[in-house]
């Protein structure tokens, strides 16, 4: 057996793949067998570590030490320095991971990850998801084994009924119950299903743990076929994931070598495959009824429930779908029993819940947390609070179905009930934070523009009517709104809400809904005065020159495309707003900083 | 089948487990407002029209979707409801080009209805939309989707009932649009023309190409000797386009509105379906002799002919080679009929009045000219009759009884019932049993080929032959009974298939019936009982015994089967490319 005396992972997930972490890997090998460390030190690539917008990470243990903004240049100087001599390099630590008394953390002390409780994550940042021998090394497979050899199919039920744990991508549908229903359902042919379509925007909670942690996904799955009586499993994974693909494919052909796939596992006589089934860029078809007939080769559309797919599914046989992060809880509740999940989080919400956090917040990435975590734990302990020390605005939790959580809230403890009390959602796990320079009504514009490209067009109230909301929101922000638009946007949004046929339609008014509920004002200032609040929105801006601190220079008057600024030299200059384009070069170019939106 | 209680909107009602909600409010005496919905054909809840509450929830269900729980209590209508449906409603005229005025189906149309019962009398969330330009490309059926309101009837009955998928649905969300594959026009894709679509659309998206003005002019023109022959299912549906009940026979108004209209003569298509009788029961005897090839399938409906070229040309060989009843009096009318009353063919305006749209695709085919020129100038339909009678001032209703010409205005019952799913068969059937075995039929009704079961089978005991015969209606029972002779499964001597569900009187041209009569009245039931009506109130109700086909082979074609009869009434087929 091998003897390392340090071991350097290094961030393999799509976030730090795409900002060279590969690279960063090849010239970590290069300079180790160059200083001829390579028996002593292992590079791992792992899965995503969640401190996305601190990547590419590499992570030395035994100690911990946590780098983060690695380059290729720099491991030199890591190899050099921490390798062979022992010293930290500190110019790349997390900030983190310093003290105020300048000791350095453990990458296990640095409060991202202090606040977080990892079940669905746990092995993301730490196995190599390429090597299934490391899955297994950390209890993988374990949970399968029990249920296979000491289980009956309604002990698993029960198990997961017992936990509470609820669907994970975003309905959060008791997970036993449907287990239960689709175990009961008549049929010798059924099928268990992973939604891994993640179509929610800014969302990619899936997208890691397929990439980092893989073998969790088809363990639980086989748990699930075993359970309901399948043979046959899918992961409808989308294409925008080449990656989570590629990972997902060699685990399965691992998973199959290994006699944990296919024919008669673990010598039981039961036999369980899977497969995967590529998306075609469309997030309904995350509406379970709709990828169901994408992977039966017709129009990713939604069809009427019931009847529900734990009765006719795929290929009208009963079909078990469940959502990756569910998927991901099960070899845990199954290996640490029920009540261990159940004592976690809150009455109506058990276990965990990982949330991309992104927008205006310092440390964008993964987190993952108890249900009944505050809002303000999460961005603030967590998340490090806003960027560039603006103030907290609002934050968007569920997506484009989801709502605007103002400051009220932020002591809120996150669950399913309380989140759709204030009208927002869980949805998948998006979480964006939102600072005060945001336009709420332009941000409720973006969201339903994402529906309205995505919309499968069956029904007339999300076909049409996201597109009317659309019209009307956009029109507000250029400043062409009316008296009684407000109004009429209003009960356009309440009537998709009640009348659509599926929960992309009902859950694309949420942003505006939530909105009005909170920012109303915003509307009104957009409306009746012509104003964008925030200073956002183009249309209702003015460009000024401040007259104190404008020395005359001229710059601006001569970059400015439209002739639109005039002025002697030494004295202000000035804007003339008919001739003003709004294109903002003035302000670019200005090195006194005298030119302000307003 | 085990019955549930509900209450819908207080009233008690009892129907059978898997019942919608949207059926067990109409059996309550409850319309609720439907789009997407056609009966046997689509309920896919896409409209959202059709919205209950159940129980006290605020969710909104759509009822074409929803079946009935026991006990459950149903709200159809309050104002939560009709608000819901106010708004999608308007949100569906926002995207509808209005121009009812001038539009085929003003006064007939599904949405002005819809509009009118909810009291959408302004459109408030107007919007962009897209502009389309019209597919005229077809000669059959014009597509307008300025005014498709995606109801997705028109895919459904193409793809799922006909089964040819000539439609669906191209790009997503607010950009769908109805199409063809890789978006061409109607004609370049594999449509075979039935007009099924243009029943199914509630508003005018899809209608029937208008062909009405070449008959004015043509009318008008006095060098032109314009003749007009009608089909049998005419003479049952035409009434519908004044108001009258479904089914009413109006044969007699007919041929007075037609003379009244300033037709030269006016035939009686029925004439010639005794013709082809004559053709096509010579043709079944000389396969019978021959020993093949089994089986012989009918050849008057050009939708069938067009369906069979290309998605089964291996049956190409199995068609009769007679041409339809159309097209045989077109030739009729030009050759025999020409020359009898000396009249030159080149100055003959020969129309046609049919309950089908495919018959303006045969009259166009290049086979049918026995004379060098078109054998049939125009084929219309019956709505097209309707508005021609009505621009004409003509009050129907109220028409005393006229008459057809004489000669090729003289028909019998059997030719009458080809407008009915397997009339065909059973005209030629009276024909085949009493030539083959000299005696008279005990019993001229052949029930078992009647009726609306999508593919019906008979043996039929002709001297000492089982003549096995099969039927089926709407393309979706063709595939089946196709597909099961290829297998081998099942063999017969002569097969009559129809493209449209019910035959000629539910084809693709006749008048429009609104989805909500069509949740309780069977149009393809009541104008075919209409036609036996027909076919039992006749003098003469066997082919052979019709005098002026006995007159027009001693004077003119000699025998079934002649040289001279091969050349003018017969045809050929191609095989037809898909893509």
């Amino acid at each position: 057996m091998d003897n390392y005396r340090a071991h350097v992972l290094v961030c393999g997930g799509s976030g730090c793949v795409s900002n060279h972490s590969f690279d960063v890997l090849a010239e970590l090998d290069k300079q180790l067998e160059k200083a001829g460390l390579q028996d002593e030190v292992r590079t791992v690539k792992t899965g995503c570590f969640g401190l996305c917008v601190a990547g590419p990470i590499v992570v030395v243990f035994p100690e911990g030490t946590f780098y983060c903004k690695v380059t290729p240049d720099d491991v030199a100087e890591i190899v050099e320095e921490h390798l062979l001599k022992g010293r930290i390099v500190r110019r790349l630590l997390f900030h983190e991971s310093v003290a105020e008394d300048e000791t350095v953390r453990s990458i296990s002390n640095v409060s991202f990850y202090k606040k977080q409780m990892r079940i669905a994550l746990v092995n993301c940042g730490v196995i190599d998801p390429d090597r299934i021998d490391e899955y297994i090394a950390f209890d993988g497979y374990k949970a399968l084994h029990k249920v296979l050899t000491d289980m009956t199919p309604e002990d698993v039920v029960q198990t997961v009924k017992d936990s509470k744990l609820r669907g994970r991508g975003g309905a959060g549908f008791p997970t036993g119950l449907k287990w239960e229903l689709t175990q009961k359902a008549a049929g010798d042919k059924k099928y268990v299903l992973c939604n891994a379509d993640e179509g929610d925007p800014g969302a990619f909670m899936d997208r890691s743990i397929l990439e980092g942690d893989p073998h969790c996904v088809l363990e639980a799955m086989t748990i699930a076929g075993y359970t309901v009586g399948a043979d046959q499993g899918y992961i409808y994974v989308r294409a925008e994931y080449p990656l989570a693909v590629k990972r997902l494919n060699t685990a399965i052909e691992q998973a199959r070598e290994y006699g944990l796939l296919g024919k008669n596992i673990f010598g039981t006589d039961f036999s369980f495959d899977i497969e995967l089934r590529m998306g075609a860029g469309a997030f309904v078809c995350g509406e379970e009824t709709a990828l169901i007939h994408s992977i039966e080769g017709g129009r990713g559309e939604p069809t009427p429930k019931p009847p529900f797919p734990s009765d006719a599914g795929l290929f009208w046989k009963p079909t078990l779908l469940n959502n990756v992060e569910t998927y991901a809880n099960i070899p845990h509740i199954i290996l640490k029993g029920a009540d261990w999940f159940a004592s976690i989080g809150t009455e109506g919400s058990k276990g965990t819940k990982v949330f991309s956090i992104g927008g205006d917040v310092v440390n964008a990435g993964l987190v993952e947390v108890p249900m009944g975590t505050t809002i303000r734990e999460v961005i603030f302990d967590i998340g490090g609070g806003i960027r560039d020390g603006k103030k907290f605005k609002a934050a968007q939790t569920g997506g484009p179905s989801g709502g605007c959580i103002p400051e009220q809230y932020l002591d809120l403890p996150i669950d399913y009930e309380n989140l759709k009390e204030i009208g927002s959602m869980m949805g998948s796990g998006g979480l964006i934070v939102m600072d005060e320079n945001t336009c709420m009504v332009d941000i409720a514009r973006f969201f339903v523009g994402i529906c309205v490209g995505e919309s499968c067009g069956k029904c007339t109230a999300c076909r049409i009517g996201t597109r009317r909301m659309l019209e009307l929101l956009t029109r507000i922000c250029e400043g062409k709104g009316v008296e009684g638009d407000i109004e009429k946007l209003e009960k356009l949004a309440n009537n998709i809400a009640s009348t659509a046929f599926c929960g992309l339609g009902q859950g694309a008014p949420n942003p505006v809904l939530s909105t009005l509920r909170y920012f109303r004002d915003e509307y009104e200032a957009h409306v009746r005065d012509k104003k964008c609040p925030a200073g956002r929105c183009k249309a209702l801006l003015d460009y000024k020159i401040d007259p104190v601190t404008c020395v005359g220079c001229g710059l601006c008057a001569r970059e400015c495309p439209a002739d639109a600024i005039s002025g002697e030299k030494r004295k202000p200059y000035v804007i003339d707003q008919e001739k003003c384009t709004k294109c903002g070069d003035c302000m670019e170019v200005c090195n006194f900083k005298a030119v302000y939106k307003g | 089948m085990s019955m549930v209680n509900v209450k819908i909107d207080g009233v008690d009602v009892s129907v059978p487990e898997h019942t919608t909600v949207l059926k067990a409010a109409r059996k309550a005496g409850i319309d609720i407002p439907t789009l997407c919905y056609l009966e046997g054909v689509s309920g896919i809840g896409a409209c959202r029209m059709c919205l209950v509450q159940q129980n006290g929830s605020p969710k909104m269900l759509a009822s074409c979707v929803t079946t009935v729980t026991d006990g459950a209590e149903y709200v159809t209508n309050n104002a939560e409801i009709r608000e819901a449906r106010r708004v999608n409603l308007d949100l569906i005229l926002s995207t509808h080009n209005a121009t009812c005025f001038t539009c085929v189906r003003n006064k007939n149309c599904e949405l002005q209805s819809l509009a009118e019962k909810l009291g959408v009398d302004t459109v408030e969330y107007e919007g962009e939309n897209p502009e389309y330009d019209i597919d005229m490309s077809s000669p059959s059926i014009v597509r307008d989707n300025n005014k498709c309101i995606l109801c997705r009837r028109c895919v459904a009955v193409c793809n799922n009932v006909q089964e040819v998928g000539a439609i669906g649905f191209i790009n997503r969300g607010f950009k769908t649009k109805v199409g063809t594959e890789f978006d061409r026009g109607l004609a370049e894709g594999v449509c075979i023309n039935c007009g099924q679509c243009i029943k199914a659309c509630p508003v005018g998206a899809l209608s029937e190409r208008d062909d009405t003005q070449k008959i004015w002019d043509a009318l008008a023109d006095p060098d032109k000797y314009v003749v007009v022959q009608t089909a049998p299912s005419i003479r049952v549906g035409l009434g519908e386009e004044f108001g009258m009940p479904m089914g009413s026979r109006v044969t007699y108004k007919m041929a007075e509105a037609l003379r009244r209209l300033g037709f030269d003569q006016v035939f009686d298509t029925d004439f010639s379906a005794d013709l082809t009788i004559m053709e096509e029961g010579t043709e079944l005897l000389k396969r019978i002799e021959d020993g093949g090839p089994f089986p012989l399938i009918t050849s008057c409906s050009p939708g069938w002919i067009k369906f069979c070229e290309t998605f089964y040309p291996e049956f190409n060989d199995n068609l009769s080679s007679c041409k339809s009843p159309q097209q045989m009096m077109g030739a009729v009318i030009k050759n025999y009929y020409a020359e009898q009353n000396k009249i030159d063919p080149k100055k003959i305006f020969s129309v046609s009045v049919m309950p089908c749209t495919a018959k303006k695709f045969e009259s166009d085919r290049p086979e049918m000219n026995s004379t060098g020129l078109p054998d049939v100038d125009v084929a219309i339909t019956t709505r097209e009759l309707g508005r021609m009678i009505k621009q004409a001032g003509i009050d129907f209703t109220k028409l005393p009884d006229g008459k057809f010409d004489d000669v090729l205005g003289e028909s019998t019952g059997a030719a009458a019932i080809f407008g009915a799913t397997g009339g065909v068969m059973e005209a030629a059937l009276r024909t085949v049993y009493e030539i083959v075995t000299g005696e008279t039929l005990t019993d001229i009704n052949f029930t078992a080929v009647r009726g609306t079961q999508g593919v019906k089978e008979a043996t039929v005991k002709v001297g000492d032959l089982d003549v096995h015969v099969a039927i089926a209606h709407g393309l979706g029972n063709a595939r089946k009974l196709l597909d099961s002779i290829k297998s081998g499964e099942k063999f017969y001597h002569f097969v009559e298939i129809m493209a449209c569900p019910g035959g000629c009187v539910n084809g693709g041209g006749q008048p429009i019936v609104n989805a909500k009569t069509l949740m309780d009245t069977d149009p393809r039931e009541v104008r075919a009982k209409a036609i036996y009506d027909e076919d039992e109130a006749m003098a003469l109700r066997k082919s052979h015994e019709n005098p002026s086909i006995k007159k027009i082979y001693e004077e003119y074609y000699g025998e079934p089967g002649s040289h001279k009869a091969h050349e003018q009434l017969h045809t050929h087929y191609t095989k037809r490319q898909k893509y």
